[in-house]
């Protein structure tokens, strides 16, 4: 069958008002998960079709949209969404996080600073922040409608007897507007500084669990912690082996048999520009 | 040097061609046409068309035919096809009563009218590999009956419906009169689900999950003394009432499989004791994924007719949400995709820990032995 | 079904436009108070302003019941809504799921679904007309979507308007969310913003 015979942006037009106004109230409700309709996508389940759904409710002609994995343009999965909403939205694509209108991520915020005006757009595979602590939703559901959060407190708290800190790395809960937990995706902690008050809207989407949820700009986001034990992100020693960079987020390499390691920075857009 | 995150683009191309050639095989050999698949894969086609919620048998014959067999990814494509095609309305229900029925047998019964109709079933074949099969050996064509093909063979489940014996079916009335019923592959599943969406879920969900489930509750997991009712396996018309006319036209004729099977049920406070219903319906010619499909609804009624409920088949949650096997076969195989920032920021972690830890032994060295 | 000709147009490209006016709507939900502008927006039926017929085409059809207010429930609407949305017109506001209001009326939002505490979502959309979007009497607006603290002019509202959504931003998460439309301009007001003098 040809391109031609599917719709613009994949979707058809009804699927898109059931998005569209899925995620007018995910932002109305900042941090709370609509369910919606999920459609079955061309791409696997868990490979981003909640992200999917969303740019393809939103995105437009006019729109130039980036595409991100680990924080690269280049990572395979990235690449596969990138060239499926050029050929089936007719949209500019680029690497550059300030030329981008949209950016679909999975796992990264770009270390750019975002500007009012953009979407950044988070492919979610468990929507749910209190899921591995109570796997049923009709419970967790209830959790969330009464602002009953002690299994949270509880869990991180268990962590710091244990470990004499919170040991949560990555997927890191967040606490949006001071009403609802809520999931950052699975972004390393270091990214969740970035999303509070970001000028940026931010739309989540979870395909296979059908949920959508938002954090409109500049609305507080706080990671969750304690007095005695603030929130802190991760540091390296190291610097990136590229552009030499202190700030950003650093993946590590192994490069020889003996396990000498080399450090670069996980954005590979910001990385370069540094170079 | 850092080959990671540059190429990707260049890999997928060639991947792809990599695939193409792979599932082609040898080019020597004739290429399997769909016609083929239908014919004499139908059993598959039968699977991908249940659990693609879509009935066209060349589709689910190109399906697997692109899937190189691979049933799962092949119903995966036939879904993600359905969901782009345009919506006309909905059908009235399918009578299984009027069925032209190539085989029916009721385990309940010695005989029941109509007859035990064994059809082409594996049941009773032996199952010695038929080496004429490879050497390309035709068998002369079956005998058939012209009976085969009659109309209307009564449904055993209605005849003991009568005598009160055997619960009625439930009411589909008020919500056909409201309109349209509800639709899993249009709206999200919200729990406590009715058991309309639970048998959508459930006719939708892998016939090997299901089947694992309903063994358990023979296995005691939930047992509710099952009894084969009747199965019944031909084709049924698919009538629809177009807005412009206002009466039912036959549309199509399709193959299901369907499975009433009766289960014990003590009675309760405000019901006597009557036998109950686990209701399986399948695309094609499907009875283990029928009979499958009707112990894990009955199992799932537990909270409705007061059973106590403590076993996997009969926790809905559990059931519905992990029935699905394109969502469950896409979220473990994203495993396979890069997740080395997260696994960064664990690692950063996991060392911060061991030097701490090392950091407190080194400090009092009487931790060690305490630790021991 | 044909198009009667006395039934308005809707989209001159229907996938495009829709496209671009719910960019425009998420943008004005996403930073509440800011006016945004419904370039393009049909003349529609005439009774309704382009923006609301925008939103509308943008946002209605078969699944959401709409409640029209009686002062603008005329033929043409109707005809336009059934036509071009589909959407089933309902007599009761507990049904609605979007609902079309002139601003000046009592208890605006009495009556309209707010969700529930598991399901907030479940909550109506009310498209409140109003002669202008800038130049009525201003009010300080905070919350999500805004940078510390917004001054917002609606006109055609009062005190009584701003005591009800006090008492629906009170119902948090619960809530009915507000757009307010005036020509082919739209500004928004969900739940989540707290408003005073």
């Amino acid at each position: 069958m040809p391109e031609a015979a599917y719709n613009y942006a994949y979707l058809d037009e009804q699927t898109k008002r059931m998005i569209r106004r899925a995620i007018l109230k995910a932002v109305a409700v900042p941090g709370y998960q609509v369910p919606f309709g999920g459609r079955e996508m061309p791409l696997p389940y868990g490979w981003g079709t909640g992200g999917i759904q969303v740019t393809a409710a939103v995105i437009g002609r006019n729109d130039t949209l980036k595409v991100i994995d680990q924080g690269a343009d280049d990572t395979t999965n990235a690449v596969s969404i990138r060239s499926f909403f050029a050929k089936v939205a007719d949209v500019a694509t680029t690497t550059s996080t300030e030329e981008a209108t949209i950016i679909q991520t999975r796992h990264r915020v770009p270390e750019t600073p975002l500007r009012d005006g953009q979407i950044l757009v988070f492919q979610v595979p468990i929507p749910e922040p209190l899921r591995m602590l109570e796997p049923r939703e009709i419970e967790t559901r209830l959790l969330h409608a009464l602002t009953e959060y002690g299994v949270m407190q509880v869990s991180l708290y268990e962590n710091i007897a244990r470990h004499g800190r919170i040991a949560k790395t990555y997927n890191y809960p967040v606490m949006v507007n001071g009403r609802y937990i809520m999931s950052p995706s699975p972004i390393p902690k270091f990214d969740n500084p970035k999303l509070d008050r970001s000028p940026a809207l931010q739309l989540y989407g979870a395909g296979r669990e059908k949920r959508i949820y938002a954090v409109p700009p500049y609305t507080p986001v706080k990671s969750l912690d304690f007095d005695d034990h603030p929130f802190e992100i991760e540091r390296w020693d190291e610097c990136c082996a590229l552009c030499g960079s202190r700030e950003s987020f650093l993946d590590e390499m192994i490069v020889d048999d003996a396990g000498k390691r080399m450090y670069i920075c996980s954005d590979t857009d910001w990385c370069g520009r540094r170079q | 040097m850092y080959v990671a995150v540059k190429g990707g683009e260049t890999a997928i191309a060639h991947s792809l061609d990599l695939l193409a050639d792979k599932r082609r095989g040898d080019r020597a050999l004739s290429e399997l046409t769909l016609e083929q698949i239908d014919q004499q894969l139908g059993l598959a086609v039968d699977r991908v068309m249940t659990e693609g919620s879509c009935y066209d048998r060349s589709l689910a014959a190109l399906a697997i035919k692109q899937a190189r067999g691979d049933l799962i990814e092949a119903i995966f494509l036939l879904r993600a096809y359905r969901t782009t095609l345009p919506r006309f309305g909905n059908s009235l229900p399918i009578d299984t009563a009027a069925m032209i029925a190539e085989r029916r047998i009721s385990a309940t019964f010695k005989d029941v009218p109509g007859g035990q109709l064994l059809g082409p079933t594996y049941d009773y074949t032996h199952r010695l590999l038929d080496f004429s099969l490879a050497a390309g050996g035709e068998r002369p064509l079956a005998r058939t009956a012209p009976v085969d093909s009659v109309p209307g063979v009564p449904r055993v489940g209605d005849i003991l419906e009568r005598d009160g014996l055997l619960e009625a079916p439930p009411d589909a009335s008020d919500r056909a009169e409201a309109g349209r019923p509800d639709d899993l592959t249009r709206e999200p599943l919200t729990l406590p689900a009715s058991r309309p969406l639970r048998l959508q879920n459930l006719a939708r969900g892998d016939e090997g999950f299901l089947l694992a489930l309903g063994y358990s509750t023979q296995r005691g997991y939930g047992n509710n003394h099952p009894f084969v009712g009747e199965i019944r396996y031909g084709q049924v018309a698919v009538t629809f009432v177009p807005e412009e006319l206002g009466f039912p036209i036959e549309i199509a004729g399709i193959d299901v499989t369907e499975c009433d099977m009766v289960n014990q049920f003590a009675g309760s406070l405000d019901k006597p004791p009557q036998f109950t219903r686990g209701y399986g319906l399948a695309f094609g010619h499907a009875e283990r994924k029928a009979i499958a499909m009707a112990l894990v609804d009955r199992a799932l009624r537990a909270g409705e007719l007061s059973e106590s409920a403590n076993s996997p088949a009969q926790d809905e949650e559990f059931v519905l949400a992990h029935s699905d096997n394109v969502e469950a076969s896409g979220f473990v195989q994203h495993l396979k995709l890069p997740h080395y920032v997260d696994f960064q920021s664990e690692l950063v972690t996991v060392r911060a820990l061991r030097a701490e830890a090392e950091r407190r032994r080194s400090e009092d060295p009487a931790l060690d032995q305490a630790a021991e | 079904m044909s198009p009667s000709s006395a039934i308005a147009a809707g989209f001159a490209s229907p996938v495009h436009d829709a496209q671009r006016l719910f960019r425009a709507v998420l943008d004005a939900f996403s930073h509440p108070g800011r006016i945004a502008p419904i370039d393009g927006a049909p003349a529609g039926p005439g009774g309704i302003s382009p923006a609301t017929t925008a939103c509308l085409l943008t946002l209605v059809d078969h699944d959401t019941p709409l409640w029209l207010a009686p002062e603008l429930d005329r033929p043409t609407v109707h005809d336009f809504v059934r036509f071009h949305c589909g959407a089933p017109l309902v007599a009761e506001r507990a049904d609605a799921a979007f609902a079309v209001l002139a601003a000046g009326g009592a208890n605006p939002f009495d009556g309209f679904a707010v969700g529930s505490d598991p399901y907030p979502d479940r909550s109506a959309t009310l498209l409140i007309e109003v002669p202008t979007l800038d130049a009525g009497a201003a009010r300080t607006w905070r919350g999500p979507g805004i940078d510390g603290a917004r001054r917002v002019a609606i006109g055609g509202v009062d005190a009584g308007f701003w005591r009800a959504w006090a008492d629906n931003h009170a119902l948090f998460p619960c809530g009915v969310d507000v757009a307010f439309v005036c020509g082919a301009q739209l500004l928004a007001l969900p739940r989540s913003i707290a408003t005073e003098d």
